[in-house]
């Protein structure tokens, strides 16, 4: 198994306060990748140094080195914007443009120069397809993304980021305001990316980990105390901080 | 129940009276404009269709002798041209400037360059038009070569382009930073780069409220009389090109107050440029809460 993702001696400081402590690990190309852990352990953190989306943040630094397919992400030469377009982030709160849900999926495509609208319209119905939307949203492509129920504004959201054709797919949270039908919507749907993309999700809910992820990776206090394979994680982790989570003892 | 009194009652009352007072002071005002402003048409029985089409401004000034003509057109037109080319030189800037300010470097922005757009605001007309009068005039009159000075249509809109764009700038600020911070990180999240966040994500987002800025700022312009007033050049002529010296609806009240004596067509004329003037920002107001009416709709859809 060949690793998309490899982090060696990580560290992230938000002005003096450490955030990441030597981080290293190595993410399986098309697997699910979960992170876990108690709140301001990081994990959100990490994943955003993925993208380069902690780079908004003033303050922060980083040393290590995370490389994706062997490019340095961090490198100067390395572009941001290119980089972003590899890999997607579909964020906690779904957070749609407030226009079409055609204009939302085209927004992405759009940006990177995309003009050609036969072109477009065919992304569209791929991303909306592919995110298992098209059958609900097809008739009403014009209306406003903002009518939408929470749970197909999400999906709407992993939609347009599948748009930019991205390798990776980080998603934080991306479950965490919805109801549990929608949740489980979307946790079918990510078996079904897993097939042709990497999928990174930062949970809180340990039970999703255990039902949609292959690797789990526990976080605290900027540690990753433990990393192997999700039934290792929950059924027998090497460390006792792991086992004292997983087991409900805090958190 | 003293005590009761005082801390509710009380109160309530004073809010409710001071409330009450305004309200009928404005209606107060209202009704005195429409009557005072209409007695040109319903007493002196100027025409109305003269005074929106007729360029010809002679009225009476004294009772002696009824008659003359009452053409506002001069105004209405002078008044138009003024207030939009101010706002086609002052909206660019404005907006550039509200981008920079919350989007490109809001550390320097907030600490230098917004406290210096509001220290615009508190710089009195007079001092405006002092400076477009003393500087900017003989400026323009040099480089068109306008052997009588640099009066008129163009250095008016450039003063009030000045005068208006701290108003157009600051309500745009607002309205960019209240975009929602999850709609930039969406857009950067998708690759965009920040210009292409700004204009495909921040300013649509930002529409409404820039929009309602930009008709405070022609509304302060169209209601701006001495600066106007003072480098304009006060002739009572539509101007034939950006240099022509004109007039507009309220340097014409302020130049020619002093010789209307009530009951003239001068002074009922007077009124009725008021009254129109009034109409206008009332224009102006409805179409702010319109606009702003269509952003709650917007944020309803939900």
């Amino acid at each position: 198994m060949s690793c998309k993702l490899l982090v060696e001696n990580l560290n992230l400081y938000y002005s003096d306060i450490q955030a990441l402590k030597d981080i290293n690990m190595g993410i399986d190309e098309k697997k699910i990748t979960a992170l876990i852990g108690p709140s301001g352990c990081g994990k959100s953190t990490f994943l955003k140094t993925i993208n380069r989306m902690n780079d908004l943040i003033p303050g922060v630094r980083i040393t290590g080195k995370m490389t994706l397919d062997g490019e340095d992400i961090y490198s100067s030469s390395n572009d941001v914007t290119l980089l972003r377009k590899r890999v997607g982030m579909v964020f906690q709160k779904p957070n749609p443009f407030p226009v079409s849900i055609y204009d939302n999926i085209a927004y992405g495509p759009r940006r990177h120069g995309l003009k050609n609208k036969g072109r477009l319209d065919e992304i569209v119905e791929k991303s909306l397809k592919d995110s298992a939307m098209w059958d609900e949203v097809k008739d009403k492509l014009k209306k406003s993304a903002l009518s939408l129920s929470g749970g197909q504004q999400q999906r709407l959201c992993i939609a347009r980021a599948l748009a930019v054709e991205p390798e990776v797919i980080l998603l934080d949270e991306p479950t965490s305001a919805l109801d549990p039908i929608s949740t489980f919507k979307i946790e079918d749907l990510m078996q079904t990316l897993k097939e042709t993309y990497t999928v990174i999700i930062v949970t809180h809910n340990m039970q999703q980990a255990t039902r949609v992820a292959d690797k789990t990776a526990f976080f605290l206090l900027g540690d990753l105390i433990e990393y192997d394979e999700t039934e290792v994680i929950f059924t027998n982790p090497q460390n006792p901080k792991t086992l004292e989570y997983v087991s409900g003892h805090f958190g | 129940m003293r005590s009761k009194f005082k801390t509710e009652y009380m109160g309530r009352t004073v809010v409710t009276v001071v409330g009450l007072m305004i309200i009928a002071i404005t209606l107060l005002i209202t009704v005195f404009l429409v009557q005072k402003g209409a007695q040109t048409f319903t007493v002196l029985k100027y025409s109305v269709s003269q005074f929106f089409t007729d360029t010809k401004w002679d009225p009476f000034m004294s009772a002696d002798d009824p008659k003359g003509s009452v053409g506002a057109l001069t105004f209405i037109i002078g008044s138009i041209y003024v207030s939009f080319l101010a706002l086609l030189f002052a909206t660019p800037f404005a907006v550039a400037c509200a981008i920079f300010i919350t989007e490109i470097s809001p550390k320097y922005g907030k600490k230098m360059l917004q406290p210096a757009v509001e220290i615009f605001v508190g710089i009195p007309s007079v001092v405006y038009g002092w400076l477009g009068f003393s500087v900017l005039c003989p400026f323009i009159a040099k480089i068109f070569n306008m052997p009588f000075g640099g009066e008129g249509l163009l250095s008016a809109a450039i003063v009030l382009s000045v005068m208006i764009f701290p108003t157009i700038t600051t309500v745009a600020i607002d309205s960019i930073r209240n975009v929602p911070s999850e709609y930039k990180q969406a857009s950067y999240g998708l690759g965009a780069t920040r210009l292409q966040m700004i204009w495909h994500t921040s300013l649509p987002a930002a529409k409404q409220g820039i929009l309602t800025g930009i008709v405070l700022g022609l509304a302060r312009a169209f209601g701006e009389a001495l600066a106007v007033s003072m480098v304009i050049g006060n002739k009572i002529t539509i101007p034939k090109n950006i240099l022509s010296r004109t007039s507009t609806l309220t340097t014409i009240i302020a130049n020619q107050m002093g010789s209307a004596p009530d009951g003239t067509g001068m002074a009922d004329s007077i009124w009725s440029m008021g009254l129109l003037l009034f109409v206008i920002s009332f224009l102006f107001i409805l179409m702010i809460r319109i606009i702003g009416k269509e952003r709650e709709d917007k944020g309803a859809e939900k």
